[in-house]
C-alpha cells in the first residue's frame, strides 16, 4: 500500500528548507505511520532532491510526523531554477511512498 | 469587543498578495467580525517592492492593496470592522496615504489609517556585520543588497489600534502578529505573557494562510473531496480572553473547515513545532488539539510558549543576477526522446557560442520537472522541454530563450509552442539581530 492510503500531507518552504508534514487520516494509524516513514525512507524516496540533512519531528497528539529537509530547494523560492520553486508538489509525491500494509500473516 | 459578547471575531481576508477578494467581503458582510486581516507579504515580496520603490518613491506597497480596499473598506467601515494588513511591504506610509486617498474618493469620513514603521533595518545590517543564518559569512559580505527588514512583533499593531486606527498597515511583521496584535489590544493582554501569547500565536498561525485552513488546499478530488472550492470561504476565529478559540467560516460558503486541514496548517512552515520563533514569544505547538464541535466548527486548545529570544529575524534581499528560460513542446511517439535530444542540443549550443550562463537546468515537463522520485517509465503523449540557467547579466540570460527558439527550424522534428523569458533575481538571505536595535513605531494618516 501507499502512504496516501492512510495519510495526507502538506509541503511548505522557508528559505532553502522544505517542510513536509504527514498526517494520519485515522489517528489509530499513527503508530504505523511513525514506524513506516523514517528519515532514511524519505531520503531514498526523494532520490532527486539534494537534501543536506533531514530532521524528523513526531507529533503523536496530532497523529502526525513533520520532516524538515535542509538545502532541498535549489536555493529557495527567491533564486531557484526549478519550476516548482516552493516544492509544493513534494507533498503529493511523498504520499506515493510504498509502506508495509501492516497485515500479519 | 461588541456589546453582549465575550469573544472577539477575527477573520483572514487574504493568505497571500494575489488572493481572491470576494471571500474577504463575504467575511465582512456575514462574519460579524471585529477585525479582518490581510496577509499579503511573502518572503521575497518586500525585496521586489523595495526595488520598485527605488524607481518610484510613491510605490513599494502591494499593488493589489488599493483594489482590495476599494472592495472591502466601505463594508468594513459601515460595520466597524477594523483592518490589519502587512500589504505596506516596503512603503507602509505610502500605502497608508494611498488608502486615505481612496477613503476620501469613496466618501468615507474620518477613517484613521496607521502605518507601522521601523522594520527597515538596512542601515543597521550594512553598518555592522551580523552572521547570516543560512550560510557562511555576514551581512556586510553580501553585495547588491536592496532591502533588509526585521520581523516585528505585535506591539506596534497594539499601539496603533490603541491610538484609534481603523486600518493598520505594516511592512514586515511576523505573520501571526497580524492576528495577535488585534487580540492583545482587544483583551488587554501583556505581550510578555509567554503562555498566553504562545496560544494566541497558534490562532494567528492557523488563520494566516486563509483558504489553506478551509479545505481547498486539502482537497485532492478523489481521496479527499471538498465541496464548493470555487466559492471557498475564508476562516475566522471566535477567540476568548484566555486565547481559546473556535475556528469557523461563514455559513453557506464553500470548502470545509475540518480537523485534517487544521492539522496541516498548524505544522505548515514552522520548522520545529516546539519552538516557533516570533518577536514576542517562542511558541510551542506540540500539545495543540482540535475538536469538532459542529459543522465547520473546530475548537482549538493547548499551545504554549516561553520567553522570547531577544533576537529578531531579518530578511535581506540582494541582487543575484538573472535567470533565462525557454520552453518548447513535443508530441506523439517518441516525444520524450525528442525532448531529451532538444535539451542535449541546447546544452551543446550554449557551449559552442560561449554563452556566459551557468547552472543550466534541462527538464521535461510531464516527466521530471517537478518530480523528485524515481520515474516509473512509460511513454508520455506529449512533453514540454524546459531549459533554465543563471547569468550575471540580462544579455547572457537571453541566449537561453534564443537557443530554444532556434529549435523551431533546426530540430529535432515537430517542436512547437516556444515561450521564453528573462527575469532578474532578488534573492533572500537571513540574519538575526538584537531586538533592542529595532525601533518599531507608527504614524497615523487621517482620511
Amino acid at each position: 500500500m501507499r502512504l496516501g492510503d492512510i495519510a495526507h500531507a502538506r509541503a511548505g518552504d522557508k528559505g532553502d528548507i522544505s517542510q513536509i508534514s504527514v498526517i494520519a487520516h485515522d489517528p489509530a494509524d499513527y503508530p504505523r505511520l511513525a514506524a513506516s516513514v523514517t528519515v532514511g525512507q524519505i531520503a531514498r524516496h526523494f532520490v532527486d532532491l539534494p537534501a543536506e540533512a533531514i530532521d524528523r519531528y513526531e507529533l503523536p497528539a496530532l497523529g502526525a510526523l513533520s520532516f524538515v529537509l535542509h538545502g532541498a530547494l535549489d536555493g529557495g523560492v527567491t533564486r531557484s531554477l526549478a519550476l516548482d520553486i516552493h516544492g509544493k508538489t513534494l507533498s503529493s509525491q511523498l504520499l506515493d511512498l510504498e509502506i508495509d500494509d501492516g497485515c500479519t500473516p | 469587543m461588541r456589546r453582549g459578547r465575550n469573544t472577539i471575531r477575527i477573520g483572514a481576508g487574504a493568505g497571500f498578495s494575489g488572493d481572491r477578494i470576494e471571500p474577504a467581503l463575504e467575511l465582512v458582510e456575514q462574519g460579524d467580525l471585529d477585525f479582518l486581516v490581510f496577509e499579503c507579504l511573502a518572503e521575497r515580496t518586500i525585496a521586489l517592492a523595495q526595488d520598485a520603490r527605488r524607481r518610484d518613491s510613491s510605490t513599494g506597497y502591494d499593488p493589489l492593496l488599493i483594489e482590495r480596499m476599494r472592495r472591502v473598506l466601505p463594508a468594513a467601515h459601515q460595520r466597524g470592522v477594523r483592518i490589519v494588513t502587512n500589504a505596506g511591504a516596503a512603503n507602509p506610509l505610502g500605502a497608508a496615504q494611498a488608502v486615505a486617498g481612496l477613503a476620501r474618493d469613496l466618501g468615507l469620513a474620518s477613517i484613521r489609517i496607521a502605518a507601522v514603521l521601523g522594520d527597515d533595518v538596512l542601515d543597521i545590517i550594512t553598518a555592522t556585520p551580523f552572521a547570516l543564518v543560512d550560510r557562511s559569512g555576514s551581512t556586510t559580505d553580501l553585495a547588491g543588497i536592496v532591502s533588509a527588514n526585521a520581523y516585528l512583533g505585535a506591539a506596534p499593531i497594539v499601539d496603533a489600534l490603541a491610538a484609534g486606527a481603523d486600518v493598520v498597515i505594516t511592512g514586515r511583521v511576523g505573520d501571526p502578529a497580524l492576528f495577535v496584535g488585534p487580540l492583545a489590544h482587544a483583551f488587554g493582554w501583556r505581550l510578555d505573557d509567554a503562555e498566553l501569547i504562545g496560544r494566541a500565536t497558534v490562532i494567528g498561525h492557523l488563520l494566516e494562510c486563509a483558504g489553506q485552513l478551509t479545505g481547498g488546499y486539502f482537497a485532492d478530488g478523489y481521496r479527499t473531496q471538498v465541496e464548493g472550492l470555487a466559492r471557498l470561504g475564508f476562516p475566522l476565529a471566535e477567540v476568548d480572553a484566555d486565547a481559546g478559540a473556535v475556528l469557523t467560516k461563514v455559513r453557506g460558503s464553500g470548502g470545509r473547515l475540518g480537523i485534517a486541514s487544521c492539522k496541516e496548517q498548524l505544522l505548515y512552515e514552522i520548522l520545529d513545532p516546539a519552538a516557533y520563533h516570533q518577536a514576542e514569544v517562542i511558541a510551542d505547538f506540540t500539545d495543540v488539539r482540535f475538536t469538532e464541535i459542529g459543522a465547520d466548527r473546530i475548537r482549538v486548545s493547548g499551545g504554549s510558549g516561553r520567553a522570547r529570544s531577544g533576537l529578531l529575524k531579518v530578511s535581506i534581499g540582494y541582487d543575484d543576477g538573472f535567470i533565462g528560460e525557454g520552453q518548447i513542446s513535443y508530441a506523439g511517439s517518441g516525444a520524450a526522446a525528442r525532448g531529451q535530444l532538444a535539451i542535449d542540443i541546447v546544452r551543446e549550443r550554449l557551449k559552442i557560442i560561449g554563452a556566459a550562463v551557468h547552472e543550466v537546468r534541462g527538464e521535461l515537463i510531464g516527466v521530471d520537472s517537478v518530480s523528485r522520485v524515481t520515474q516509473r517509465g512509460g511513454d508520455p503523449r506529449e512533453v514540454r522541454v524546459r531549459i533554465a540557467a543563471r547569468a550575471a547579466d540580462a544579455r547572457a540570460a537571453v541566449t537561453i530563450g534564443t537557443e530554444v527558439e532556434a529549435l523551431y527550424t533546426n530540430g529535432p522534428a515537430g517542436g512547437g509552442g516556444v515561450t521564453r523569458g528573462v527575469r532578474p533575481v532578488v534573492a533572500v538571505a537571513s540574519a538575526l539581530i538584537p531586538a533592542d536595535l529595532v525601533k518599531a513605531r507608527f504614524e497615523i494618516v487621517e482620511a
